[in-house]
């Protein structure tokens, strides 16, 4: 009998070691898995390379993970906190900058047994030109930039190929779960959601209700449990104002 | 509304050109009924609610909305709706939800028929640099994605920047966005539209003679100016 609900979030969070890739939902504050995510800080988590749109805009959700200096590679179209590009410019974080449909796609594709796949965006940019820097030393000299993509023409056109990618473990936030662990968002809520689902190898869903198997109608469900390795119930309350470990620069 | 545009040296002196409403309402004017539109930040914001009586125009937003509303009053925001700028948002009627690979898939797919996004510069050939300053801090969003897939990419920018430097220059030194993408560019003194891959001005602003445009437009174009953009 499939049974994917979890009483103790911190129990099942105990499978992601230190350094494991992690695709994270959620678009800014909207649909971020933040029980999760303040779980792995509980837990003391480190080193970790975080795939998810963006850090937001204060420091709850991956803004924690990063006050916290937990994070050492971010995959991100749009990081936008200031005190992200501060460590990115130390050399304390990398910075793996994607085109945002790149980035959808490439968690797609992953989860969908596609290693990868043309597409225009970014095509003659520093994004895909092996320029962009994806490292710095502590004194702000780039050590490392992005991987030049190789390019190829169709209809006359310039493509770039972007990899899928398949992370070790997904962190996804839905409106509705049932003890399958099939899925239902709500509203912009969903936005990489379902694709972080895919994406993952193992995959971990909050969620703001538990429902009983059947309550979600088949037609209804938007990410099913075939994706989904365990459901918790998403905590009710505001993420709390973290403790800053790491003084920032 | 007018802004007092350049200090820069030329015979014409300064001009007025069109405010930032102004040069949002030029381009709504030429958004037709059931256009698809994705609208960047900045100016390309002001645009909603210049769209013409009549015509029903469906915004998208990359975070997966298609049907986008104005934002809500006070106290009506919901967390679980969003538009891409992470701000509080409504839906209108007739609206859909999608994830983000689907609502990359509409916009490469070719199933926008317009991205409006502003700019740093656009090039002679209609190249756009827009997402970032070399120093400053790097963010893409879904800038590469819009001009690479929608139908028609239409800038709308200040004809020159703040220290009166031409924003239409011959080629971009700021890092691009996409090559050979601009289809039109609205500015506060001109629209121009991109043919072939050359600048050709269409139209001046009100009262904005072509020669002032000339002199703050570092790169070449044709005219095709109906005889309203003489001057009296």
């Amino acid at each position: 009998m499939i049974d994917k609900f979890r009483e103790d979030v911190l129990s099942v969070l105990g499978a992601v070691p230190s350094g494991a890739s992690l695709a994270v939902g959620g678009f800014g504050s909207s649909g971020r898995p933040d029980t999760l995510l303040d779980a792995l800080c509980d837990l003391d988590r480190r080193e970790l390379h975080l795939i998810v749109n963006n850090v937001g805009s204060d420091f709850t959700g991956v803004g924690r993970m990063l006050a916290e200096g937990r994070i050492r590679r971010l995959t991100a179209s749009f990081p936008v906190l200031p005190e992200f590009y501060d460590e990115y410019f130390a050399g304390k974080v990398q910075l793996e900058l994607i085109p945002q449909g790149t980035l959808a796609e490439r968690l797609r594709a992953g989860g969908s047994g596609i290693p990868a796949f043309y597409t225009p965006s970014g095509a003659g940019t520093m994004l895909s030109d092996g320029t962009f820097p994806l490292g710095h030393a502590a004194d702000g000299a780039v050590t490392d930039r992005m991987p030049e993509r190789e390019t190829r023409e169709f209809g006359g056109r310039q493509h770039v190929l972007e990899y899928g990618i398949v992370a070790d473990f997904g962190l996804v936030r839905a409106y509705q779960g049932d003890r399958k662990g099939n899925l239902r968002f709500r509203l912009s809520a969903r936005n990489f959601n379902p694709l972080v689902g895919m994406s993952g190898r193992r995959v971990f869903a909050e969620v703001q209700h538990l429902l009983e198997t059947d309550e979600l109608q088949p037609d209804d469900i938007h990410l099913p449990g075939v994706f989904v390795d365990d459901v918790v119930l998403a905590s009710g309350t505001a993420p709390k104002q973290p403790t800053i470990a790491r003084s920032l620069p | 509304m007018t802004d007092t545009i350049g200090t820069q040296s030329g015979t014409t002196g300064a001009v007025r050109g069109l405010s930032r409403e102004g040069i949002a309402e030029r381009l709504a004017r030429d958004l037709r009924d059931g256009f698809v539109v994705n609208l960047g930040v900045g100016i390309p914001l002001l645009i909603p609610r210049f769209i013409p009586a009549g015509a029903e125009v469906i915004l998208h937003a990359e975070n997966g909305v298609l049907g986008l509303g104005p934002a809500p009053p006070p106290g009506r925001e919901d967390p679980d709706l969003t538009d891409a700028g992470k701000q509080p948002a409504t839906l209108v009627s007739g609206a859909a939800i999608v994830d983000s690979a689907m609502s990359f898939a509409i916009v490469r797919g070719g199933h926008l028929d317009v991205s409006v996004l502003g700019a740093l510069q656009v090039s002679a050939h209609g190249d756009l640099a827009n997402w970032y300053v070399p120093g400053k801090n790097p963010a893409v969003g879904g800038a590469m994605d819009l001009v690479a897939g929608a139908r028609e990419v239409w800038v709308v920018m200040e004809h020159i920047d703040r220290a009166g430097r031409p924003k239409i220059v011959e080629d971009c030194t700021f890092p691009l966005t996409g090559r050979r993408v601009v289809t039109r560019l609205y500015t506060d003194l001109a629209v121009f539209h991109l043919i072939d891959g050359r600048l050709r001005l269409t139209e001046c602003a009100p009262g904005v003679p072509p020669e002032a445009i000339r002199e703050r437009t570092a790169a070449p174009y044709t005219e095709d100016l109906g005889p309203g953009c003489r001057p009296a």
